[in-house]
């Protein structure tokens, strides 16, 4: 029946190049001298690195998790460099003192860093290897009192506020790769809107992995005030390298009473060739605390990685507090998945709506792993979850892993999971119509996508879209 | 020179041979009727001339335009003026039809070396051609035959026929399902498009549609062949007789 959809051809990962810059990069291996080191190169203050001590302390006690349904080699962590940095003047304080060839790097990849050229409405940072290269907008975000910039220089130019929130929703010792990422994250974004301000345009961090061999530990905190908004992008690319790569950030989010945060990626790192060589090791912790009233949406379209393995995740702390959980995740060829989300329901009258979209293509695996959790004082909670897989193809694999557990009775959880085919005679149709086979599929994954892409900012939505065309091509013969 | 000539076609599925020797002229700006009882091969036919890959063509020859159809894939074949309106529409759920017709039509155009249309450009376009077939205008942010009715996806078939206008199409039972009323409309709107550049294949069980578009010519098959061809009467006499007569001797059915 499929015979047509067997055969696979791989299209080049366009994202893939490498930039030749000088950089500043620690020699391979972890230990307290490394923890301190990076430290030193930040300049950080004594707190900031008694805190990186203490959970790489921790982080030795811990063993590996290995409870995701996803296979590889040991990482060998005293292999990886934990900090690598293109090479710049003392401190940067304007985009022209940026290594020309990092620029370009970020024209190449779509994301032009030059402010005139900037789409209008959206701010970004950009994390070149592990340290932010600039950050666009500043000026007018400033205005109504939008923090944004590095999470290093937050660090140094608001401590206290950093210092309140940071591991107040991911603690250092929440998981091994959270430990791993608070003793030596290099840097990441950091938000922060004031009570009532409505942030007036989007956000956006691009994560950009260049040099051989090292780790991307970037660590975002994203602070809304009481009755604030904002929406926050990432986008992550990293060239084409025939050894895995770990990437393993932390994403806390609070919002604050009132508050809307709403947090989309678009995750297209290196998913490795068609024999699964190389690629990005996707073990990124990313989780939200929602107070009295506020809002906390998650949205995600993670198309590469050779692993990908995250749960955002939302404790609905305070009473009337809504979570979100739109996703989409497409493997191809060898690429592997485990994702899904969290939904702790605490306050009264919270709810969670998860609506995931997995999408298994060649050999690749994905496995949905979902949470609800309404503890006992969680009265009126409600959870719906809507989880369809999608087949292209017979050599790939769809799971399913919700976890539900209920301890007030006033509770409705509700669940709901389907796993389809993309068929031959949809296929077919669309090419009666005059579209191509690639056409076809991508048009019908979109399809299938739809209430995900929906919450995406458009342009996203758009590239959003693109990306899965291409994840895709290849996967129909 | 024929738009379409058929010459000794026979098709199987998997190991079951169904066609057994097709042979068929269709000349540009005639209508032909293919009928049938059930399990003839009718839809078989149809969907070989679009090029379904579930259905091997074991032998014989199809020449469209001049050139070799069997070596054409299915979206070459659409884009060079092949139109199959499906005996079941396919449910495509979350694409809405406005997008999906508009990438056919640009699919399409680009392939008679026309520029693309945009979103606008093709509202304007659609608000003609929904006319034709009587169809509300919501329809096309619904996704693509899902959740329609029977007349629905039928009507969204002829629709589709009208916005790409082919050189040859080719309706496989676009009569069932339809009520009376409905059937009027969709007959009325293939006859509004029926003109001497552009041939149908009307594939049906029953003569009712034939009484609304008046064919040129009347195929009936049997076992995988062609059993009789006659004008217009052909289909009264086999409402009438029946099918019985003709196929005295024949299996019925491949199945048969
Ligand atoms: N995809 C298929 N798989 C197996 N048998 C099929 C398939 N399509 C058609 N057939 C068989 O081929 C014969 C002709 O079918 P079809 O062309 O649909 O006839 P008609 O349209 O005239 O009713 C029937 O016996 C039918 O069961
Ligand atoms: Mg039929």
């Amino acid at each position: 029946m499929s015979s047509s959809i067997e055969s696979l051809i791989t299209k080049e990962y366009a994202a893939g190049f490498v930039t030749d810059v000088e950089s500043d990069t620690l020699p391979p291996g972890l230990s307290e001298d490394v923890v301190r080191a990076i430290s030193e190169k930040k300049e950080e203050p004594e707190w900031m690195l008694e805190w990186r001590l203490k959970a790489f302390r921790r982080w030795q006690s811990m063993p590996e998790p290995h409870w995701p349904n996803v296979k590889y080699e040991p990482i060998d962590y005293q292999g990886i460099s934990y900090y690598s940095a293109p090479k710049k003047k003392k401190s940067l304080t304007s985009l022209d003192e940026v290594d020309p060839e990092v620029l370009r790097t970020y024209e190449r990849l779509g994301i032009p860093l030059n402010e005139q050229k900037m789409l209008s409405g959206v701010a970004v940072d950009a994390i070149f290897d592990s340290v932010s290269v600039g950050t666009t907008m500043r000026e007018e975000l400033t205005k109504v009192g939008v923090i944004f910039m590095s999470l290093g220089e937050a660090v140094r130019e608001y401590p206290e506020l950093v210092r309140k929130y940071l591991g107040s929703v991911v603690p250092y010792s929440d998981n091994f790769f959270a430990a791993l990422n608070s003793a030596v994250f290099s840097d990441g974004s950091f938000v922060y809107v004031p009570k009532g301000v409505r942030c007036p345009m989007e956000l956006s961090t691009y994560f950009r992995i260049n040099a051989a061999d090292t780790g991307q530990f970037e660590r975002t905190l994203v602070v809304a005030d009481e009755g604030a908004y904002v929406s926050y992008l990432e986008g992550c690319t990293a060239p084409k390298r025939s050894t895995n790569q770990l990437h393993a950030a932390v994403v806390e989010l609070v919002a604050l009473p009132g508050a809307t945060v709403k947090y989309s990626t678009v995750q297209n790192w290196y998913a490795g060739d068609k024999e699964g060589r190389g690629g990005i090791y996707n073990f990124v912790t990313k989780r939200g605390k929602a107070f009295a009233n506020s809002k906390i949406s998650w949205t995600q379209v993670e198309t590469g990685s050779a692993i990908t393995w995250k749960y955002p995740s939302v404790i609905l702390q305070g009473d009337n507090s809504v979570g979100e959980f739109y996703s989409v995740a497409v493997v191809n060829n060898r690429q592997q998945a485990d994702t899904g989300t969290k939904m702790i329901h605490i306050g009264k009258n919270t709810r969670s709506n998860i609506v995931s979209k997995g999408i298994s293509a060649g050999e690749g695996n994905n496995s949905y792993r979902g949470r609800v959790q309404v503890l006992p004082k969680a009265s009126g909670a409600r959870n719906y979850t809507q989880c369809d897989s999608m087949l292209v193809g017979n050599r790939c694999g769809a799971h399913t892993f919700p976890y539900i557990e209920v301890a007030n009775n006033t509770a409705i959880v509700e669940h709901e999971a389907s796993t389809s085919k993309i068929g031959e005679d949809q296929i077919f149709y669309l090419k009666q119509r005059g579209l191509s086979a690639e056409q076809a599929v991508s048009m019908i994954v979109s399809g299938f996508c739809k209430e995900v892409f929906k919450e995406l900012p458009m342009e996203f939505a758009l590239e959003a879209q693109q990306l899965l065309g291409i994840t895709l091509e290849g996967s129909v013969g | 020179m024929s738009l379409l000539e058929i010459h000794g076609l026979t098709a199987s599925v998997g190991d079951k041979p169904i066609l057994r020797g097709i042979n068929l002229t269709v000349n540009a700006g005639e209508t032909h009727a293919a009928m049938g009882p059930n399990g003839s091969g009718k839809s078989t036919l149809a969907q070989v001339l679009a090029g379904n890959p579930a259905y091997e063509v074991t032998g014989g020859s199809i020449t469209y335009k001049g050139q070799d159809l069997l070596e054409m894939d299915p979206e070459v074949r659409a884009q060079a003026g092949i139109f199959l309106a499906f005996q079941y529409p396919v449910e495509i759920p979350g694409v809405s039809n406005a997008y999906f017709l508009r990438a056919a039509y640009n699919e399409v155009r680009k392939a008679r070396g026309e520029g693309e249309v945009d979103p606008l450009e093709f509202a304007d376009i659609m608000e003609e051609k929904l006319a034709l077939v009587d169809m509300d205008p919501g329809m096309l942010q619904r996704s693509v035959n899902t959740g329609f009715s029977g007349g629905e996806k039928k009507r969204n078939e002829i629709l589709q026929l009208a916005v790409l206008e082919p050189s040859l199409a080719i309706l496989d039972e676009t009569d069932s399902g339809l009520d009376i009323d409905a059937l009027r409309t969709v007959a009325d709107g293939v006859n509004k498009l029926r003109d001497r550049n552009r041939s149908f294949v009307v594939v049906t069980h029953y003569q009712r549609l034939l009484n609304y578009i008046v064919p040129d010519f009347v195929h009936v098959l049997a076992g995988g062949r062609i059993v009789k061809s006659g004008g217009k009467e052909l289909a009264l006499a086999l409402e009438e007789k029946g099918y019985d007569w003709l196929t005295e001797g024949e299996p019925v059915g491949v199945n048969a």
